[in-house]
């Protein structure tokens, strides 16, 4: 296979529901008002989501808030459970099991060795009363490895990628600035060297200099290892700068797929144009 | 021998929601393009040539009709009908398209942004960085201002670094969408030169422009966009006569 058309992450018909659903919206969904069905009041956040993740690219993903987005992410890092769907990830058994269905410790080995997320509040990523360093050691020791000076070299090598200064990787993140946390949590989330990355809205609330570093250094570590990344975002900017293809979602539908400079020049469908004519 | 690119009758119109309106961009497009060859397209503002451009870079969503290029990797294929990812490719590889606005990421020097452009190649820093300098020094960027960020540029600095971080990647195929708008004679001549050299190298080019003494004496084909359709324009010697002495006369100036 040639390396432009090698798939990483293959994701099909995810739904994620809260609720039981009922007999009108368990076989057709197209009839929901908003995203809830108006019988039972089963809400459906993500609605029969499939894409493709191929080797080296950064998928975008836009939306309005609510339009499931998070979630598609969360699930797919197994934070939430799925109610239904197919995803499979090459690295893993070449891509012939459906992760969705393993075991959860089978999901935690994946989760530890393959898969990396920055979320867009560092609490939720990092460990804020341990030091920078150890936040990083924590994950390196959780995908095996044992030896301290490989991990405490490790980890500093992971903090100079994301420049963070030597004499402040001793101190908890939760004195560093935003900036720097975020940074940290980039750092964590590629300490296993994860085939896929996962960026959930990471330079949401950060001011425009530091939001510039964060995606600078987001784009460097894209060129040099060559990481498949999933970038969540409402920020239009972001996503023209970094994707190369991007998915618009609805009502947790996908309602528009391309490649991200298509979207942005010849958006078709209408939440689509209004969203991109609300771009500054 | 095989055109390295084909249009067959594409048209595309779009539909704009928020107004319920339809416009018709263009109207059963043909083209060829042989290789090596510089074609020149004129028109009004408004009349479509733009949208040929973008609809071969794919910028813009097909329609109908077809394009057939001829890539080094894939072969004759129907740019119309070939996945994204084989798109990207051709874009990183084969195809380069210059606007008249350079696309700046922020927080990028000159340098970086010619140098990114080999890098997404795939070849080393050391690699990057010679041929970034060659090339800035060519298109007689000012030294100083290679460490700086483009967005203090002029606009002829913006357009010659958006040429080069174009060009540097040696497209077989290259798009030029009004390169020479808004720039003065001077730098005007520095792009023809440019363009010169790029088609002496073999370099096949479809472009747009607006004056037609610019683009006489460099394209071996002009056509001419007329309510949405093209038309192939053979220059009479006359007006080449003209053209050359209008030429003349600005440069005396």
């Amino acid at each position: 296979m040639q390396d432009f058309e090698k798939k990483v992450l293959s994701v099909k018909n995810i739904t994620r529901q809260f609720g039981e659903g009922c007999e009108y919206c368990n076989e057709d969904k197209s009839n929901l008002n908003r995203n809830y069905c108006s019988h039972c009041y089963t809400i459906y956040a993500c609605r029969d989501v499939s894409f493709d993740l191929y080797e080296g690219e950064i998928l975008g993903i836009v939306g309005e808030s609510g339009s499931g987005k998070s979630t598609l992410v969360r699930s797919l890092y197994f934070e939430q459970e799925v109610a239904k769907g197919e995803v499979y990830l090459f690295s893993h058994k070449e891509g012939k099991e459906n992760i969705f269905n393993t075991t959860s410790q089978q999901k935690r080995y994946l989760r530890d060795y393959s898969l990396g997320m920055v979320y867009q509040n560092p609490y939720l990523g990092l460990q804020m009363k341990f030091s920078a360093i150890s936040n990083i050691a924590q994950k390196l020791i959780a995908a095996g490895s044992r030896n301290v000076g490989q991990i405490s070299s490790c980890a500093n090598e992971l903090l100079d990628v994301v420049k963070i200064e030597e004499f402040r990787r001793k101190d908890a993140p939760s004195t560093f600035s935003g900036g720097m946390q975020q940074r940290v949590q980039i750092a964590k989330a590629l300490s296993n060297n994860p085939p896929v990355l996962f960026l959930d809205e990471v330079t949401t609330g950060l001011d425009l200099s530091v939001q510039a570093n964060v995606l600078d250094l987001i784009r460097k570590i894209q060129r040099d290892l060559n990481i498949s990344m999933i970038i969540v975002s409402h920020d239009l900017g972001v996503i023209k700068m970094l994707a190369n293809r991007t998915l618009v979602m609805l009502e947790g539908c996908v309602i528009e797929s391309g490649l991200t400079d298509q979207i942005l020049e010849d958006p078709q469908q209408p939440y689509t144009q209004q969203l991109v004519h609300s771009l500054l | 021998m095989k055109p390295l690119l084909k249009i067959e009758n594409i048209s595309k119109s779009f539909t704009l929601h928020n107004i319920n309106r339809y416009i018709k961009a263009c109207n059963e497009v043909s083209l060829v393009l042989n290789k090596g060859e510089f074609v020149g397209i004129t028109g009004k503002s408004g009349s479509g040539k733009s949208t040929i451009l973008k609809s071969i870079y794919r910028s813009y969503l097909p329609e109908k009709g077809d394009i057939y290029y001829d890539s080094e990797k894939f072969g004759y294929i129907n740019l119309y009908k070939a996945t994204e990812r084989q798109i990207i490719y051709l874009r990183k590889y084969e195809i380069g398209y210059v606007s008249q606005f350079l696309k700046i990421m922020p927080r990028t020097t000159a340098r970086e942004v010619v140098e990114n452009a080999v890098l997404e190649m795939g070849y080393d820093e050391i690699y990057a960085k010679v041929e970034a300098e060659a090339i800035l020094a060519h298109f007689q960027l000012d030294k100083e201002l290679w460490d700086s960020y483009p967005i203090i540029f002029s606009g002829g600095e913006k357009l010659r670094l958006n040429v080069a971080a174009a060009m540097i990647k040696k497209p077989r195929l290259l798009l030029l969408d009004e390169p020479t708008a808004s720039l003065d004679i001077a730098s005007k001549e520095k792009v023809r030169s440019l363009i010169e050299k790029l088609k002496r190298d073999g370099t096949t080019m479809l472009g747009i422009f607006h004056d037609i003494e610019f683009m006489h004496g460099l394209c071996d084909k002009q056509y001419n966009m007329e309510e949405r359709r093209l038309r192939e324009k053979k220059l009479v010697p006359t007006e080449m006569k003209e053209a050359s002495q209008l030429s003349d006369l600005r440069k005396t100036i």
